[in-house]
């Protein structure tokens, strides 16, 4: 199954897929409707920087599946292979958050539930968003 | 093959999962007292504040027992386990036979005995019945005094918090949530709660029950309109120790979730589990918990051998808007980090992080669960990193890479 990865050599830092993500994700159709409606939307992607070294870190889509096995409402659940949270049975509790070992699903406070990657399938353009925005090809949509 | 499995929450879900993925075509039934599609006990406390229908309290799809091939026997109690004719006998009368069976019967509330409650009308915390009872004579403007500071005395009193009622929490410990916070993490919690009109009288326990008011042992007399008792659970044990199945403060099994007796595996908040933060048995009743042991269990009865051999106490949830999450045991070197509105607590041990509290800001906090449950030596992290906040940043590149998928080629 194609996922998403990162090139931490390559990443600069520059957080644009953060942007690019929560955009994507926003319902809106376009960045700066996404930003300028008055609710910033929350990206699924985060931005690790460090003394020489950047990486975007997001859901793996992992073997261990520790989100969907914890979830108390049913919420998360795997289909075709990737992880999805169904955001109307998210309460938000954050044992998700708990027990994902990479640290890849993020708080959406202002709507009291969980938002996570789940590959943009969603958004119907072949390639995640990260994908496409990335300035500097750092982040990949591959099989491995 | 033919499974029974006796409960129809978490670990007979997982239970289910286990078996399907190994055995898509053996027989599975679900036996349960409760007349309800599988539904997720911890979300009874959102219920009844509103915030989630009767639709989503369900914590698999209304199509989940058709498409697992699951019969189901609902509303009926199993009293016996016949182990010498391999059945599982309902109150009915009924037997069902079980080539392998699944005890998934989860834990009870526990109500101390007090002085005057059986003469009280109360209510206990525990299932989609009891918070139904509590909805229909709930009325704005009531009292209410709830027995249990612990999760689900202040989830149920989050949960009233939203229907205009005034409550007050009694608890015997001399602090809130006093199994999953420390003391300043505590102390800070009941501020929270204080803030936004709870009232706590910590340190003391009822001593006497009249109709509509406790004496407590301190000497305040609290009056309520609605008593919640919700010190505690127990596990429900009585199927195997009644079948001679070993039982010490729960069910016992072994690493692949197998009770003593033949062909019989338990799972969840009716088994005792072994955390490995502390290395000690205990009771660890979570949904999480629950669920792979179910799972682990289902593969063992399909027939592949599975071990569940990872678990620690954890915990997360928020308490009206203050988020906690906690993992693992607080017995070792602290590190403490402390705001007006956050709390950090990192607790090492032999050089591993076995445990933590994160109050207010507890993004990423599954970095440090599974740094516990890897049991990873903190010699392979950088501990500046590790201190400031979870972060894959904190690993080594190589370990990293093998943890995020690799070099891009």
């Amino acid at each position: 199954m194609k996922k998403v990865y990162v090139n931490e050599d390559w990443c600069l830092g520059c957080h644009l897929c953060e942007f690019y993500c929560a955009a994507a994700n926003s319902g809106a159709p376009n960045m700066i409707k996404a930003f300028k409606s008055g609710k910033t939307p929350v990206p699924r992607i985060q931005v690790e920087e460090g003394s020489g070294v950047n990486f975007a870190v997001q859901c793996r889509h992992c073997d261990g599946k520790a989100c969907v096995k914890a979830c108390i409402s049913g919420a998360i659940s795997i289909v075709d292979g990737v992880v999805v949270c169904d955001e109307n049975r998210c309460v938000g509790c954050g044992t998700c958050v708990l027990s994902c070992p990479f640290g890849c699903i993020v708080f959406d406070e202002a709507n009291h539930r969980i938002q996570k990657c789940d590959l943009c399938v969603k958004n119907h353009d072949g390639e995640p968003a990260c994908v496409q925005g990335c300035p500097n090809r750092a982040i990949v949509f591959e099989e491995r | 093959m033919n499974y029974v499995i006796i409960g129809n929450s978490a670990a007979a879900v997982g239970t289910i999962a286990g078996i399907r993925e190994i055995d898509s075509s053996g027989k599975i039934t679900v036996i349960s007292d409760e007349k309800y599609h599988t539904y997720s006990r911890p979300l009874i406390s959102y219920w009844l504040e509103g915030r989630i229908s009767d639709k989503n309290i369900y914590y698999r799809d209304p199509d989940f027992y058709e498409k697992n091939g699951v019969e189901t026997i609902l509303g009926k109690k199993a009293v016996k386990i016949d182990t010498a004719n391999k059945s599982v006998v309902l109150e009915d009368g009924l037997a069902v036979p079980y080539d392998k069976l699944m005890i998934a019967t989860g834990s009870k509330p526990f109500v101390p005995p007090m002085n005057g409650l059986d003469k009280t009308h109360y209510h206990t915390f525990m299932s989609y019945d009891s918070v139904k009872a509590i909805r229909s004579e709930l009325k704005s403007g009531m009292k209410v005094l709830i027995i249990g500071a612990g999760l689900i005395g202040l989830k149920a009193a989050e949960a009233l918090a939203a229907h205009n009622v005034q409550i007050t929490v009694v608890d015997m410990a001399d602090r809130v949530l006093p199994a999953v916070l420390d003391t300043r993490a505590a102390g800070k919690m009941q501020k929270h709660l204080e803030n936004q009109g709870l009232r706590f009288i910590l340190g003391t326990s009822a001593d006497e029950f009249t109709e509509h008011s406790a004496r407590l042992k301190n000497g305040v007399k609290v009056d309520f309109d609605m008593l919640i008792v919700a010190v505690g659970v127990r596990p429900n044990t009585e199927l195997v120790a009644d079948a001679g199945g070993t039982v010490e403060r729960g069910i016992i099994t072994d690493v692949t979730q197998k009770t003593s007796l033949d062909d019989i595996y338990a799972a969840g908040d009716c088994t005792v589990s072994h955390d490995i933060s502390s290395d000690s048995d205990k009771i660890l009743a979570l949904l999480p918990n629950a669920y792979l042991q179910g799972e682990v269990a289902g593969k063992n009865m399909a027939g592949r051998e599975t071990k569940y051999v990872n678990a620690i106490p954890m915990n997360a949830g928020g308490i009206l808007g203050l988020h906690i999450i906690s993992a693992g045991s607080y017995d070792g070197e602290e590190y403490v980090e402390e705001t007006e509105n956050t709390y950090k607590k990192l607790v090492i041990r032999d050089n591993k992080l076995v445990g933590y509290i994160l109050m207010g800001n507890v993004r990423r906090a599954g970095i440090y669960t599974g740094i516990i449950k890897e049991g990873l030596d903190l010699s392979e992290v950088d501990m500046d990193l590790l201190k400031e906040k979870p972060q894959m940043m904190m690993f080594g590149k190589k370990r990293r890479e093998e943890k995020l998928g690799g070099i891009v080629r």
